[in-house]
């Protein structure tokens, strides 16, 4: 199957979840990139009694670092922090549901980054 | 005489394999004609030997092949002696030798290492590792329609073409000014040589190194030219067999010449095969290459240029300002390089995207990365052609509708 699938266009038309993001909206913002491409995803979370309440994200980049993002919001939201520390490498690719090869795994993955590191507070 | 682009694409196993490739990143790395290949496969199967180590006849017929390749390499850049050209294993390596055999101990705290923001990174970490070890100061030429200032730098380190624009600093004049100021000038020829004619004496730098893969030859092999004057000034930094002329339990007594920095067995095959790739390349005059890539540039940049939200990157050197080289970067507004380059490449056709390990210039330019093209002797306009109409498809597949 085509890595630049449908499924992968649309969420990369329109994501889910992209919003502007000011730091007054949400307890929680992080920034993570990716220096080789310049592909960079801000995410902001409020957790409540370890849930994810409300989220958003803003970022630039390729089509599958912001599709793979789209597709994570909709895990996200209402997810528990514990849920989020355990997605895997493996979570993103079965979300995104097309083959990735090794050179565009950093693109896939970055979202997941961004989500784990701002839940764990880092 | 005009080159025949058919004949020359025949000579390239790589377009007899797939016939539809379009292979547009030979400044990554080139593909290989027979000729080259077919001299790597005569030693391995005909007169495999070590070098310079023993007396039975295989290791004279690989000896001779050897240090004939050195004087192939010689004349190509038309230095004065054979001695004065080394073999590495890749243009980095060529660069670190520089940094580590001579400026490493020739060098002092508070030094100026001049760099121009076209370096490739091979051109600017051993300079940085330096600065860690021993504290010498880099100093970036930013400005490069403006003169630099040079009479505190004790060497200056600067690529003939860049890997990203193409564009062509004036190393000639340059090497000029630094000499005349006490600098010792190192050219990284890795891009420049395989698309201008390279005369050391001409150019009169101190050392220039480059890459056998971009040159039409194998991977595995660079070369380090190095100017006797300099060279004598040089310490081995790899020991071992080869480069020595004796040694005892505690010390020993170090070879001259070339051997001197070839410690252990050399990639034999890889230096035959290159110097193969350079006699291969001799059989066009230097004139007749610039003019085909010349005008197949200007094409290319012609047609780039009629592509809707497609920049071209360019830093615009007022030296050959205007005069697209074989190397072309651009941009293309709401696509990302590497979408971009994913897309073409399903369609066979071969670029490259990032940041061309050129950081410090995106940077610069505020682009974090870009698609770049590259051309060379077996491309044509329909390879062009291809392109062009593979971004308009690409554009198509992933414009978003703002």
């Amino acid at each position: 199957m085509d890595l630049y699938a449908e499924n992968i266009l649309d969420h990369y038309r329109n994501p889910h979840g992209k919003t502007d993001i000011s730091h007054t909206e949400y307890r929680i913002t992080f920034t993570e990139s990716n220096p080789t491409c310049g592909d960079e995803i801000t995410i902001g979370l409020n957790i409540e009694n370890g849930k994810i309440t409300k989220c958003g994200w803003e970022g630039s980049g390729c089509a599958i670092s912001q599709a793979a993002m789209s597709m994570l919001y909709d895990v996200v939201l209402g997810a528990t922090k514990d849920d989020i520390l355990k997605l895997t490498k493996d979570d993103v690719l079965e979300l995104l549901g097309v083959p990735v090869s090794n050179r565009r795994m950093n693109c896939a993955l970055l979202g997941l980054k961004a989500v784990q590191k701002a839940v764990s507070g880092m | 005489m005009a080159l025949n682009s058919e004949q020359i694409r025949q000579q390239f196993p790589a377009f007899e394999h797939d016939d539809t490739l379009v292979y547009l990143d030979s400044a990554a790395t080139a593909q290989v004609p027979v000729p080259a290949m077919e001299a790597m496969n005569a030693y391995y199967t005909s007169y495999k030997a070590n070098v310079h180590r023993g007396v039975h006849a295989k290791v004279d017929e690989a000896t001779n092949a050897y240090e004939r390749a050195r004087t192939t390499v010689q004349q190509f850049m038309n230095a004065k002696k054979a001695s004065e050209i080394l073999f590495t294993k890749n243009c980095t390596e060529a660069i670190n030798l520089v940094a580590q055999s001579w400026a490493k101990h020739t060098l002092q705290k508070g030094d100026v290492v001049l760099l121009s923001i076209f370096e490739h990174h091979s051109n600017i970490v051993p300079w940085q590792q330096l600065q860690n070890e021993i504290g010498i100061e880099i100093r970036w030429w930013k400005q490069l329609d403006e003169e630099p200032k040079l009479d505190d730098v004790k060497l200056v380190a600067i690529t003939g073409q860049s890997n990203v624009t193409g564009e062509r600093p004036d190393i000639q004049t340059l090497c000029r000014k630094a000499q005349a100021a006490g600098a010792k000038v190192l050219i990284d020829a890795a891009q420049l040589i395989a698309h201008h004619a390279v005369d050391v004496q001409e150019i009169d730098c101190d050392w220039l190194a480059f890459s056998g893969h971009k040159l039409y030859g194998p991977t595995g092999i660079g070369v380090l030219y190095a100017k006797e004057e300099v060279q004598q000034q040089m310490q081995p930094y790899q020991g071992g067999g080869g480069m020595i002329v004796e040694v005892h339990e505690q010390d020993f007594v170090p070879t001259d010449g070339p051997a001197k920095f070839e410690a252990g067995t050399p990639p034999i095959a890889e230096v035959i095969g290159l110097s193969a790739a350079i006699e291969w390349l001799n059989q066009f005059d230097w004139n007749d290459i610039e003019a085909y890539e010349k005008e197949l540039s200007a094409y290319a940049y012609k047609k780039l240029s009629t592509i809707d939200q497609l920049s071209i990157i360019n830093y615009q050197l007022s030296i050959e300002q205007g005069s697209p080289t074989t190397t072309q970067s651009f941009v293309i507004e709401g696509i990302h390089p590497h979408d971009l380059t994913d897309i073409l490449g399903q369609k066979n056709i071969h670029l490259r995207a990032g940041h061309h390990c050129a950081q410090p210039l995106h940077e610069h330019l505020g682009i974090p990365a870009t698609t770049r093209l590259s051309l060379a002797l077996y491309n044509t306009k329909e390879d062009v052609d291809k392109l062009c109409a593979a971004i308009a498809e690409a554009k198509e597949i992933l414009q978003i509708n703002r």
